[in-house]
C-alpha cells in the first residue's frame, strides 16, 4: 500500500491495519508527520507540532495493540484544534494573548482521546478565540484552502479543516459556536458534525460563548465522525452544562441492512428560507442534486419554514459577544498570558496587556459585548436577543413536527478569496446565516460533501432534532454509500520521496 | 442609537482595552456597522416571551461540598507572565503574583 492510500484510508481501515499488524502506529504516525513536513509550510494548518510527544504516544499505542486491549481509535493520529488544552502542549487559541501558554492540564476531549489510545498529531490553526469564518483572524497567519491556495478554508476551525482535506491527519477535532465546524467542512469538502449542545464536555476547551460552544468531529466520512463521537461524547461533571445521559454508540444506525431504498420513510424538511436570496446559484444547484439523490434513497421531501432564520445573525452578534466579553475578561496579564512590557499602574497594565494581546476582531467583539451588557442597554439588547432566541428555537420545534431531518446548504457560497471579506465584519458574519440558528437552538448539525462548483467543494447541511446524531450520521452515511464526493481530495504536489 | 467617539472610549475603558485616538475612529465605523445589523431585532414584538439562556431547560447541578482539587500552585505559576522588555523573570515571588502597587 502506498503512503497516499494510507493517509486516505478510513478510520476503520486504519484500525484494522493496526489490529492485524499490517502497519504499526509509529509507522502510520510517521507517515502523517512526513506529509505534514512536506505540506504544512505552505498550508499552515498546524501551529504546534511536538514529534517526540506524538511518537511517544504512537509507541505506547503499539504496546497496547500488542497487548490486545486496543480500542477502535488506538494508534490513530488525530489533529487537535488549538482551542483544547493539552497538558504540556502549547495551547494558544490562535491568539498572541496565549502565544506562550503551555497548558497545565488536559481538556476533557483530550483526556478522552488519550484514554482511547489515540495519537495527538499536533495543534491546529484557528481564528483567534474562534472568532471568525475564514481563519484570517489567527495571530499565527491564515490557512490555505487545499483546493485552491488563494482561498480561505473557512473558520474558525480552519486548520483542522485544511488538515482533514489535505490528509494531514486521519481525523480532527473542531468546535462550533456559530458554524465553525460546518462552514469549513463545506468549504474544504469533508464531513463535520456539531453535536447537540451539552453532549461533548467543554471542560478545558477555551471559552468563547459558553451557551453556544460545542466540540465535534471533522473527518473524511460520516462513519469516521461516528467513531470520533464515540470517544468525544459523554457526561463530565466538570462542565456544568454537560448532559448526564446514557452512553451512546454513534455507529449503531450505520449497520442497518442496506436495500435500494435504505432511507424509505425518512421525511426531509427543506426550509424555504435556506434557498432564498443570498444563496449562490451554483451552490443551490448542487444542493438540489443532493436532495434528488435522497429521493432515490427513499426519502420524502417536505416543505417547511423557519421564519426567524434572518434574525439569527443579529441575535448571535448580541449573545456571542456578550458571553465573550465576560469569558475573555480573565485575560488580564496577571497570572498567565500576555503582559505588556511597560505600564504605569495596574489599570494601565490591564489596558495595555489586553490591547496588545488581542487582535482586531476579538477586540471588536469584546467592545460590542461590553456595550450590550452595559447599564441601560441590557433589556434592549441582551434580553431581547434571548427572547428572539426562543422564537428561533420554536421554529425548529414546529418544523420537526412534520419532518425527521432538515436539509439545506451549510454555507451561502464556496470558499472565498483570502482578503475578500476581512475588512467587512458584517459580510463575514453572513457566512454563518445557515448554521447559527442551530447553535442558538442547541440542535445538532452536519455538513456533508455534496459536489463541486467551479472546482470548489459544496457542503450539504443536515440538521437533526436534539440527540438525533446517530440517525443523522446514518442519513449522511447512506448518501456516502451511493456518492463519492466525500472520497475526492485536492491534488497537492508532494516531493517524490513522500508521495 | 448612534455611537460617538466618546462612547467608544467609554466602552473601551469598561472593557479594559486601550484604544488610541486613531483606532477609536476606525472602531466607531466598524461597531456602527455591527450595531446596524443588531438593530434588526427591534422590529420584533417579543412581549411575553420568556428569554432563553440555554437550549436544555435544566436546573444547575449541585455537588457535595468536598475537596476535589489538589494544590497545583507551582505547576500553574510556571506559566506566569514575564516582567519587562526582553526579560525572562516571571511575575511571581514567594508563591505570589507580582503586579504594580495597588495599595498606597
Amino acid at each position: 500500500m502506498t503512503n497516499n492510500n494510507l493517509t486516505n484510508s478510513s478510520l476503520i481501515q486504519l484500525s484494522q491495519m493496526l489490529a492485524n499488524k499490517a502497519i504499526s502506529s509509529v509507522e502510520l504516525t510517521q507517515t502523517f508527520l512526513n506529509r505534514i513536513d512536506a505540506l504544512n509550510p505552505a498550508i499552515n494548518a498546524y501551529i504546534a507540532l511536538d514529534k517526540d510527544k506524538t511518537l511517544a504516544q504512537a509507541k505506547a499505542a503499539d504496546v497496547r495493540i500488542a497487548a490486545g486491549n486496543a480500542e477502535p481509535l488506538t494508534g490513530i493520529p488525530i489533529a487537535q484544534k488549538d482551542i483544547f488544552c493539552a497538558k504540556d502542549w502549547q495551547t494558544t487559541c490562535g491568539s498572541k494573548m496565549l502565544a506562550n501558554f503551555i497548558a497545565p492540564y488536559d481538556a476533557h476531549v483530550i483526556t478522552q482521546f488519550n484514554a482511547a489510545g489515540a495519537v495527538n498529531l499536533g495543534k491546529t490553526n484557528m481564528d483567534e478565540f474562534a472568532m471568525g469564518s475564514s481563519n484570517e483572524t489567527s495571530y499565527f497567519g491564515g490557512v490555505k484552502n487545499p483546493w485552491d491556495f488563494d482561498r480561505v478554508p473557512g473558520g474558525s476551525s480552519g486548520g483542522s479543516a485544511a488538515a482533514v482535506a489535505a490528509r494531514l491527519c486521519a481525523a480532527a477535532t473542531g468546535t462550533d459556536t456559530g458554524g465553525s465546524i460546518r462552514q469549513p467542512a463545506s468549504l474544504c469538502g469533508f464531513t463535520g458534525l456539531k453535536p447537540t449542545y451539552g453532549v461533548v464536555s467543554r471542560y478545558g476547551m477555551i471559552a468563547f460563548a459558553s451557551s453556544l460552544d460545542q466540540a465535534g468531529p471533522m473527518a473524511k466520512s460520516a462513519e469516521d465522525c461516528a467513531l470520533m463521537m464515540n470517544v468525544m461524547a459523554g457526561f463530565d461533571e466538570r462542565d456544568s452544562t454537560s448532559l448526564n445521559r446514557v452512553k451512546e454508540d454513534y455507529t449503531r444506525e450505520l449497520a442497518k441492512p442496506s436495500s435500494s431504498q435504505p432511507l424509505a420513510g425518512l421525511k426531509i424538511g427543506l426550509p424555504k428560507e435556506y434557498f432564498a436570496q443570498g444563496l449562490d446559484d451554483n451552490v443551490a444547484t448542487v444542493i438540489e442534486a443532493a436532495i434528488a439523490e435522497y429521493k432515490k434513497l427513499g426519502a420524502e421531501i417536505v416543505e417547511i419554514s423557519l421564519p426567524n432564520t434572518g434574525l439569527s445573525i443579529p441575535v448571535y452578534y448580541v449573545l456571542a459577544p456578550a458571553e465573550a466579553s465576560s469569558n475573555l475578561s480573565r485575560y488580564d496579564g496577571v497570572r498567565y498570558g500576555h503582559r505588556a512590557a511597560e505600564y504605569t499602574d495596574l489599570m494601565d497594565m490591564y489596558n495595555k496587556s489586553r490591547a496588545e494581546g488581542f487582535g482586531a476582531e476579538v477586540k471588536r467583539r469584546i467592545l460590542i459585548g461590553t456595550y450590550v451588557l452595559s447599564a441601560g442597554y441590557y433589556d434592549a439588547y441582551y434580553l431581547k436577543a434571548q427572547q428572539i432566541r426562543r422564537l428561533i428555537a420554536q421554529d425548529f420545534v414546529e418544523a420537526f413536527k412534520t419532518c425527521d431531518v432538515i436539509m439545506g446548504p451549510a454555507a451561502p457560497s464556496t470558499a472565498f478569496k483570502a482578503g475578500e471579506k476581512v475588512d467587512d465584519p458584517v459580510a463575514m458574519y453572513l457566512q454563518d446565516i445557515y448554521t447559527i440558528s442551530t447553535n442558538l437552538a442547541g440542535l445538532p448539525g452536519m455538513s456533508v460533501p455534496a459536489g463541486f462548483s467551479h472546482g470548489l467543494p459544496v457542503g450539504l447541511q443536515i440538521i437533526g432534532n436534539y440527540f438525533d446524531e446517530a440517525r443523522m450520521l446514518n442519513v449522511a452515511h447512506q448518501y456516502q454509500q451511493v456518492t463519492d464526493w466525500h472520497t475526492q481530495m485536492p491534488e497537492l504536489t508532494m516531493p517524490k520521496d513522500i508521495a | 442609537m448612534a455611537l460617538s467617539i466618546e462612547d467608544i472610549k467609554k466602552i473601551a475603558h469598561l472593557a479594559r482595552i486601550e484604544v488610541s485616538e486613531n483606532e477609536a475612529a476606525a472602531t466607531l465605523t466598524k461597531l456602527t456597522g455591527i450595531l446596524g445589523l443588531i438593530e434588526q431585532m427591534q422590529a420584533v414584538d417579543t412581549t411575553g416571551i420568556v428569554p432563553m439562556s440555554h437550549s436544555q431547560d435544566l436546573a444547575q447541578r449541585l455537588r457535595e461540598d468536598i475537596v476535589t482539587k489538589t494544590n497545583q500552585r507551582d505547576e500553574f505559576q510556571k506559566i506566569a507572565p514575564v516582567i519587562g522588555n526582553g526579560a525572562t523573570e516571571k511575575a511571581v515571588s514567594h508563591g505570589l503574583y507580582l503586579v504594580p502597587q495597588v495599595i498606597e
